[in-house]
């Protein structure tokens, strides 16, 4: 319920331009207005916000600084004191993260014949994927195709994906929508079985696939359920780590952790494939996070402390439409396809200021600017523009809210907010993380042998920036991809003697560099407490 | 200046911020949250908590991440409840209420108490989904189910055991995979890439120097 007299004074101005508003087209910036307001408003730009790594596969490079203090950390185990004979799970395939990337995997894994088992820090399903509501590309219309989509992704990424990858997103999409489907996943369709599509911000076709904006959760249920089905043993609230290479430097398992015991275990494995998702809960620049709770990076810490390779570490994605207010859901998702439906970005005076579906890095570069002009609304958090939601019902009928987002509605509702009637407040929200491990076209990583990645915590897919949809697809695309050949590669290995040496060399590294620090890592929970709340 | 409020965790009175969500007033009391929590955004289910106002005789559920506390709130988690999750190979089951029979027959001991409705964190109605799985209409059970966290209270308070979550997961991949309408636009185009159709297409985008890229993007066509 809005109390507070300014914002039901902005409201007022909102309601109205509602009519003009929602018909009129804003015009799309130029390549160069958006450069400018990327360089100016986005926080990848901000310098003061990067430091260069000093030791390490990317030393010399600029990361956030946060990223920087958790990759250039202790490890939590003193390798001495790991007994590696002592092996507690040994399996062909060893799969580290139980998401959307994870579960896809261990599928396929399983499907090819692999021993493979799952370990997560939660639960399996707890993960990003759950919370993506918005939808997954794929270019499968008659007037659409991969090369399109193609294209629409690498300009999106500012030019910078590897073409090698985003190939196989794209070419490889229709297929896996069809795995889904063929799995049980209830897509949105017209009566005659023709898929329900929208646009996401930055697409030149309607391509986006949803269930309701439940796309995520419906997927990650459908394939947790799968994974329970096929007996794939999964080792919940136990986290990797550090992993564990052989006496040739090939991964060949993990250290593991029982989150609530501590107890400390290991498991040995031909292949091991990292798949555990992104960064939000880093809070990078002091931002707000749509992320699940244990997106702490850890792959990337546990890959960059064996040898892997990083690429794109420096950019982030800052979601343009997080919830603003009310308090309770500072930082949560507002859908992209809030703005797909047809509801558009307005300020403080009631002026819509761009148009809404612009990339993400510029909407959330130009939602920054607004408020830094003097155009946005003040909230106990900071301040905000209006996503005018009932437009939504103008352009498309009554009852298209409760049936095209029924999970916004309820969010808002729960606290007295009809997004039906009234408009929203939104303001950018750390999001995803565009950077990651650097893997060839297999997965596997450029530098360690026989360590696998997929999903969030891959750099170079999209690029330096992602367009709504792709990431839900990555994680189909890549995470079965990863399954498939890390089995592949598993029927050919013969496992070294296991060690630890990279970890006594990494901490010799920094000694040598002269860092100190009291930070272990990987970090794997966030610490709310006693804090002010997040 | 805050508003307190006083609440009860698992029994020990606590002061917060009567802004807070259980969630945050949990860790604002100092909890580190291990279990319990998940992404704090009311998709997963992983906080389903009880809790009773004092002097109040209902007990009622919600997600810890989505609801306020308030004065007098004798709050008590749920971080897991042992559903029944049967077995099965989704290529081959029946796509009647004989699968319901065969795996999940404790359905059928539904005795209509309502109980389930009542204590649904998302406000489903839950005993209509269950009676629709009985008479194997998938679709309805779907439809009515899929806003669904599988947070598992809703079986906590059944007292015919049933598994309501784990029923409806099953209603809903039945009918994602076998009664909803095929696509064929898909299929078409499935085809289409394995029969190579976009090869040429992608490897000269793959080719082309970024000048030429940002040319063909800046004027590419967006559908209106």
């Amino acid at each position: 319920m809005y109390t507070n007299e300014k914002m039901l004074e902005s409201i007022k101005k909102v309601e109205a331009n509602r009519a003009a508003n929602t018909v009129m087209e804003p015009a799309r910036m130029t390549a160069e207005e958006k450069e400018n307001v990327l360089a100016t408003y986005h926080p990848d730009y901000k310098q003061s916000e990067f430091v260069t790594l000093q030791i390490g596969p990317n030393k010399g490079e600029k990361v956030p600084t946060e990223l920087a203090a958790i990759l250039q950390a202790n490890s939590r185990i003193n390798p001495a004191d790991i007994d590696l004979s002592k092996v507690d799970y040994d399996v062909d395939v060893l799969v580290i993260g139980g998401g959307g990337a994870g579960s896809s995997a261990a599928i396929e894994a399983h499907e090819a014949g692999a021993n493979v088992m799952i370990v997560t820090k939660l639960r399996i399903g707890d993960a990003n994927t759950m919370m993506a509501e918005g939808g997954i590309q794929a270019a499968d219309k008659p007037n659409d195709s991969p090369a399109i989509h193609y294209v629409d992704a690498f300009g999106g990424g500012h030019f910078a994906a590897k073409p090698e990858l985003l190939y196989r997103l794209v070419n490889e999409a229709p297929e896996a929508i069809q795995w889904l489907n063929n799995l049980g996943v209830e897509f949105d369709k017209m009566p005659d079985g023709t898929m329900v599509t929208t646009h996401g911000g930055g697409t030149s076709r309607k391509r986006m696939h949803a269930a309701k904006d439940y796309s995520g959760a419906e997927i990650m249920r459908t394939l947790r359920d799968e994974v329970l089905n096929r007996g794939i043993p999964v080792v919940d609230f136990t986290a990797a780590i550090e992993l564990i290479l052989d006496e040739n430097g090939r991964a060949a398992g993990a250290v593991l952790m029982n989150m609530e015991t501590k107890e400390l275990l290991i498991a040995r494995a031909k292949t091991v494939i990292i798949a555990t998702g992104g960064a939000g809960r880093m809070h990078y620049q002091g931002f707000p996070t749509s992320n699940h709770y244990g997106a702490t990076a850890d792959g990337l810490v546990l890959g960059y402390r064996a040898g892997a390779k990083l690429l794109y570490a420096d950019t982030l994605q800052y979601h343009p439409t997080g919830a603003a207010y009310p308090q309770q859901i500072f930082g949560a998702l507002v859908t992209e396809k809030v703005r797909s439906l047809g509801a558009k970005l307005v300020n403080v005076n009631g002026e819509v200021f761009m148009h809404p579906l612009e990339t993400r890095d510029v909407c959330a570069s130009s939602v920054i600017r607004e408020c830094a002009r003097g155009n946005g609304v003040e909230t106990d958090q900071g301040l905000a523009v209006w996503l005018d939601t009932p437009m939504i019902e103008i352009k498309n009928g009554e009852g298209t809210i409760e049936k095209r987002i029924p999970a916004m509605m309820r969010m808002f509702g729960k606290y007295g907010i009809d997004i039906r009637k009234e408009p929203i407040l939104i303001y950018p929200t750390l999001h995803y993380q565009n950077g990651g491990l650097d893997i060839s076209a297999d997965g596997m990583t450029t530098n360690v042998e026989n360590l696998f990645v997929a999903g969030e915590a891959v750099g170079g897919i999209h690029g330096r920036n992602r367009l709504m949809g792709n990431s839900l697809l990555d994680i189909i695309v890549f995470g079965r991809s990863a399954g498939k050949n890390a089995a592949a590669k598993a029927k050919n290995v013969e496992i070294g003697a296991l060690s630890l040496a990279h970890v006594d060399n990494f901490a010799r590294e920094m000694a040598e560099a002269g860092i100190e620090t009291d930070v272990v890592s990987p970090k794997l929970l966030p610490n709310y407490t006693n804090q002010k709340p997040i | 200046m805050e508003s307190m409020v006083t609440i009860y965790l698992f029994g020990k009175k606590y002061e917060v911020p009567e802004n807070l969500t259980i969630m945050c007033a949990m860790e604002y009391c100092g909890y580190q949250l291990v279990r319990g929590c998940g992404c704090r955004n009311g998709f997963c289910g992983a906080c389903a908590t009880i809790y009773r106002i004092k002097g109040d005789r209902e007990l009622k559920a919600c997600l810890a991440c989505q609801t306020k506390v308030q004065n007098d709130m004798y709050i008590a988690t749920l971080p897991f409840f042992p559903l029944v999750k049967a077995v099965y190979d989704v290529e081959k089951i029946p796509t009647t209420e004989q699968v319901m029979m065969q795996l999940y027959p404790e359905i059928y001991a539904c005795i209509g108490c309502n109980a389930c409705t009542k204590a649904c964190t998302q406000e489903l109605n839950v005993m209509q989904y269950i009676a629709y799985a009985q008479r194997g209409e998938f679709e309805k059970c779907a439809e009515e189910s899929f806003d669904c966290v599988m947070c598992g209270v809703c079986s906590s308070r059944c007292p015919a055991g049933i598994s309501h979550p784990q029923v409806a997961m099953l209603a809903r991949r039945i009918t994602g995979k076998y009664l909803a309408p095929k696509t064929e636009h898909l299929e078409d185009r499935v085809r289409e890439i394995k029969n190579g159709t976009f090869e040429e297409l992608l490897s000269n985008l793959m080719q082309k120097p970024i000048s030429e890229m940002k040319e063909l993007y800046n004027n590419r066509e967006i559908e209106k």
